[in-house]
């Protein structure tokens, strides 16, 4: 903890002094950006634009981890829908995020369901295409022995399949919650009334370099404490039996 | 293409394989067990003795009901509820012993007293432990308990003690002995080991190399557990004769 900290604080004096240096407004200094979040927090107005984005991280998240591990596992336990749905998540893959963004909001329109959607759309086949990994790597042997033994398909599900994709789902869920935090804000940008993107979007119309640099560091900040406090432990957890030695 | 069903309480093991085939690497068939027939009174210890890779472990899951793919027929003994102790413990690494040994229980017995069959395997003080922590002596004693807690109708066992150093191999032989006398649970235990099946077993069945077939069947005296060297070696001796003579048959055909 205490090398994290050291690293930051110096991270904070290089930008203090680089600030110093150039005397710019397009460069304000952290005593600027910190007034300028404090006053944006009393306003109401950052929790409430944050809100509005996690809300849709939440959304599109929960909706990418779902489908991606379902399509995952099929994908993983049987040839015949790999060699399928393959070509489809290739095309998925490879789709640029700006793309799908743009068809959501002609298709469905300029609402949150379209913004939901392609986010998820966007974070999905990372998710299938690890879990597919995780769904290729069961252990066969354990397999048998849940089926020697008359395991129901609940338990199954619960003591032996997701045991073996935790780790997996960890992995595609902690890249997961970047990528999609940042796809949301173009999302935002593009289509939507409120949101940290659509702030930022109006901030870059204004050159307000300090209502961009405060809107940003709080929603890093959000998304650390969400990494150290709900990732981190619910990873721990479930790796539990792994750290004990042999 | 197969018949298998369960009969009623004390009825026979009866499997009769006709013929068990795989397909090669090359995409070819090879067949692995022909015409075997073998019927194990309910309530007794069976012993399949076989050279490895004779296919033993192909008719012990085929006897398990893992592989429908097989021509011949199948009756497990009882209401067919199976317990299985596979070579491997097959634990699930990331639950404790006793997690382990409950999970393989029904949903509505979950909760059934187990210490006694803990007691006679030594896990008393091991339930907490996670198997990646576990000798394997100790790893094949909570899969073996994880057989018996199930109270099954029928038991199978795939080279349980291989690899084991020799005094907790005959510890926990002389642990299954009591368990199975205990609960007289119809018993088929695959094995290489000629001493270890006299040990255990009420009736040997001895397997030729590919395609297996039963050879010739031998039933043993009671008691089972205390059996004399004498005994293995003269069984040994007529095994040896038995595979001459078959090996005879075979060229001569």
């Amino acid at each position: 903890m205490l090398p994290r900290i050291f690293s930051l604080a110096a991270l904070i004096a290089v930008w203090a002094v680089v600030a110093a240096l150039v005397q710019s407004r397009l460069l304000p200094d952290p005593l600027t950006v910190g007034r300028a979040t404090l006053a944006e927090i009393r306003s109401g107005e950052l929790p409430f634009q944050m809100a509005c984005t996690l809300g849709r991280v939440i959304g599109s998240f929960a909706i990418a981890m779902l489908l991606g591990t379902i399509a995952g596992y099929a994908m993983g336990r049987s040839k015949a829908t790999d060699r399928f749905a393959d070509s489809w998540l290739i095309v998925l893959i490879n789709m640029p995020a700006l793309v799908v963004i743009i068809f959501a909001y002609i298709w469905i329109g300029l609402n949150e369901t379209a913004a939901i959607l392609a986010v998820a759309i966007n974070k999905l086949p990372n998710v299938v295409v690890v879990v597919r990994e995780g769904a290729r790597a069961l252990d066969p042997e354990i397999d048998e022995m849940a089926k020697a033994f008359q395991f129901t398909a609940f338990k199954r599900l619960r003591h032996v399949v997701i045991p073996q994709l935790a780790p997996y789902l960890a992995a595609s869920s902690r890249s997961g919650l970047s990528i999609v935090w940042k796809i949301v804000l173009v999302v935002e940008l593009i289509g939507r009334p409120n949101g940290v993107g659509f702030v930022l979007g109006s901030a870059f119309s204004l050159f307000d370099m300090a209502r961009i640099l405060s809107y940003a560091i709080c929603f890093i900040l959000l998304m650390l404490v969400i990494e150290s406090f709900l990732v981190q432990p619910l990873e721990r957890r479930a790796n539990r039996w792994r750290r004990r030695p042999a | 293409m197969n018949d298998a069903q369960t009969a009623g309480d004390a009825a026979p093991l009866e499997l009769r394989i006709d013929a068990k085939r795989f397909l090669s690497s090359e995409g070819t068939a090879v067949e692995v067990v022909r015409n075997l027939e073998l019927r194990l009174d309910a309530g007794s210890f069976g012993a399949l003795i076989g050279p490895s890779g004779c296919g033993k472990t192909t008719i012990l899951k085929i006897a398990a009901g893992l592989d429908a793919d097989f021509q011949g027929r199948l009756r497990t003994p009882g209401a067919g509820r199976l317990g299985i102790v596979f070579q491997e413990p097959r634990l699930l690494p990331w639950r404790t012993v006793e997690d382990n040994i409950r999970l393989a229980l029904p949903a509505d017995q979950t909760n059934v007293d187990l210490a006694d069959l803990f007691g006679t395997l030594g896990l008393g003080s091991h339930l907490a432990r996670y198997p990646g922590e576990l000798s394997l002596g100790l790893a094949r004693r909570a899969a073996i308990a994880r057989a018996f807690a199930i109270r099954p109708d029928f038991l199978l066992l795939d080279e349980p003690f291989v690899s084991l150093d020799e005094a907790v191999a005959i510890r926990l032989r002389s642990e299954l002995v009591a368990l199975t006398t205990a609960t007289r649970v119809t018993t088929l235990l695959v094995t290489h080991d000629l001493a270890e099946a006299v040990q255990l077993a009420d009736r040997l069945f001895f397997l030729s190399d590919r395609p297996a077939q039963i050879l010739f069947e031998k039933t043993l005296p009671p008691p089972r557990g205390a059996r004399s060297k004498d005994l293995v070696a003269e069984i040994s001796e007529e095994m040896r004769v038995q595979v001459a003579q078959a090996v005879a048959r075979s060229g001569q055909s």
